[in-house]
């Protein structure tokens, strides 16, 4: 076998296996893609009727607008931005979308004369805020392709722990998430949304004026006061929550699409190898049969 | 007889839903036990079993953490963050847990609050045994 031929047959080799590879990780991201989505569903019920819960306990509390969640600070210099990126690559875009987000927001608070501190979920990106010397408030990685409820909730102490702490002491006064926003299977947008301070007023009015029923008049117990307090934290638990159930559905959705390029790319590489190195074995053959009929037409004439 | 619709959900899954007719639980101020044609009542819950027992007979417990529940008009949500019912703890690990968090000091408030987790939990499964 010719030199020129045993190279191409090593490529063809050495794509096929990354083939394999590839094509593994789509077939594995696709079915993680489903039960992320499951999970987000299965959420659901919760979120409903913590909403509920937080709403009717609301309407009943002495003053929810000066609630240390609710209200806006009165000098506003300190944000927090909760990104969410992927442990690992090979992801497409999925985590450099979701930080140039970050970055841009970053940039706008900015200009408002806000200090930004970043909270990072995902190894991607805490290693591009590390690479580029930015002190973090908080680093989360090792779950964001199967993000449990403690997960969600030691992220939401932290970021709570910091906006209660008094501005004097470096609290911060708001905290935005920038998360990606999984629409279905073909199309995932980052958002931002901002976490703390709630905007639970509005959702009170919308939701007693939406299906026309006053609250059942609840008795509450200790107190409408005491249940608020306890709710509102687990409400940015679930936001957070969400947020990470909807990112690594993201991510699973990004994986799966670069794997599916990669796998095709593969298909087409070795399409033009195998012509190639059919090339080459044909121009092989087609010499050694010049050779053999040249040395027939020497031995002849001799 | 009027019936309990009670339901438990956690942030995760649903855990539970069926036709009881009472529910104990264990609030900030006390116990308290629902019976069918209670009054609305909206209520903290502490890390405590939750006693149910359905129509048939049966009793269901589970060990919620962190929540509260609501009683309107027979319907009975409980919410919980965590949550599982008596049947899916694993006996063993809960017991490696609470000794795990007793053997921490006594001044760290994560690992009080993980003893009375895995507390709650085997009071629940040696309760159903």
């Amino acid at each position: 076998m010719g030199a020129q031929l045993r190279v191409f047959r090593r490529r063809i080799k050495s794509v096929q296996a990354t083939k394999k590879i590839t094509k593994a990780m789509e077939l594995i991201a696709s079915s993680r893609i489903v039960k992320a989505q499951q999970r987000l569903e299965a959420s659901g019920p919760y979120l409903q009727q913590l909403t509920q819960a937080i709403s009717a306990a609301a309407s009943h509390a002495s003053d929810i607008a000066n609630h240390p969640l609710v209200r806006d600070p009165e000098v506003r210099d300190r944000a927090a931005v909760l990104v969410i990126t992927a442990d690992r690559g090979l992801a497409g875009a999925y985590s450099a979308n979701a930080i140039r987000e970050a970055a841009g927001l970053t940039r706008l608070l900015n200009e408002q004369g806000v200090t930004v501190t970043p909270y990072v979920v995902g190894r991607k990106g805490v290693a591009w805020f590390r690479f580029r010397g930015v002190t973090m408030g908080g680093e989360y990685t090792g779950f964001t392709d199967q993000p449990t409820y403690a997960d969600a909730r030691r992220i939401g102490d932290d970021l709570l722990e910091a906006f209660l702490t008094p501005e004097s002491e470096g609290g911060i006064d708001e905290i935005h998430l920038v998360y990606t926003h999984f629409t279905n299977m073909a199309v995932q947008q980052v958002r931002v949304r901002r976490a703390l301070p709630l905007e639970v007023v509005d959702e009170v009015v919308d939701s007693s004026a939406g299906d026309g029923l006053p609250f059942p008049l609840y008795e509450f117990e200790p107190g409408a006061d005491l249940v608020l307090d306890a709710l509102l934290p687990r409400y940015i638990d679930h936001a957070v929550y969400t947020a990470l159930l909807m990112s690594a559905a993201s991510e699973h959705a990004a994986r799966r699409r670069a794997m599916k390029s990669a796998t095709d790319n593969a298909e087409d590489l070795i399409r033009s190898l195998t012509r190639q190195a059919n090339q080459a074995r044909q121009a092989e053959i087609t010499q050694e049969i010049s050779e053999i009929v040249g040395g027939a037409d020497a031995l002849a004439s001799a | 007889m009027a019936e309990l619709n009670v339901s438990i959900v956690s942030a995760e899954r649903a855990i539970w839903r069926g036709q009881a007719k009472s529910v104990v639980a264990k609030t900030p101020d006390g116990e308290i036990g629902i019976l069918p044609g209670h009054s609305p009542v909206l209520a903290l819950l502490l890390d405590a079993p939750l006693r149910i027992e359905t129509t048939e007979g049966t009793k269901v417990l589970a060990a919620v953490h962190g929540g509260f529940f609501s009683v309107d008009s027979d319907t009975v949500n409980v919410i919980a963050e965590t949550a599982e019912l008596a049947e899916e703890i694993d006996v063993v690990r809960a017991k490696a847990a609470l000794d795990r968090a007793r053997s921490a000091s006594a001044e760290d408030d994560p690992a009080v609050a993980a003893a009375k987790r895995a507390e709650t939990r085997l009071a629940v499964a040696v309760g159903s045994r």
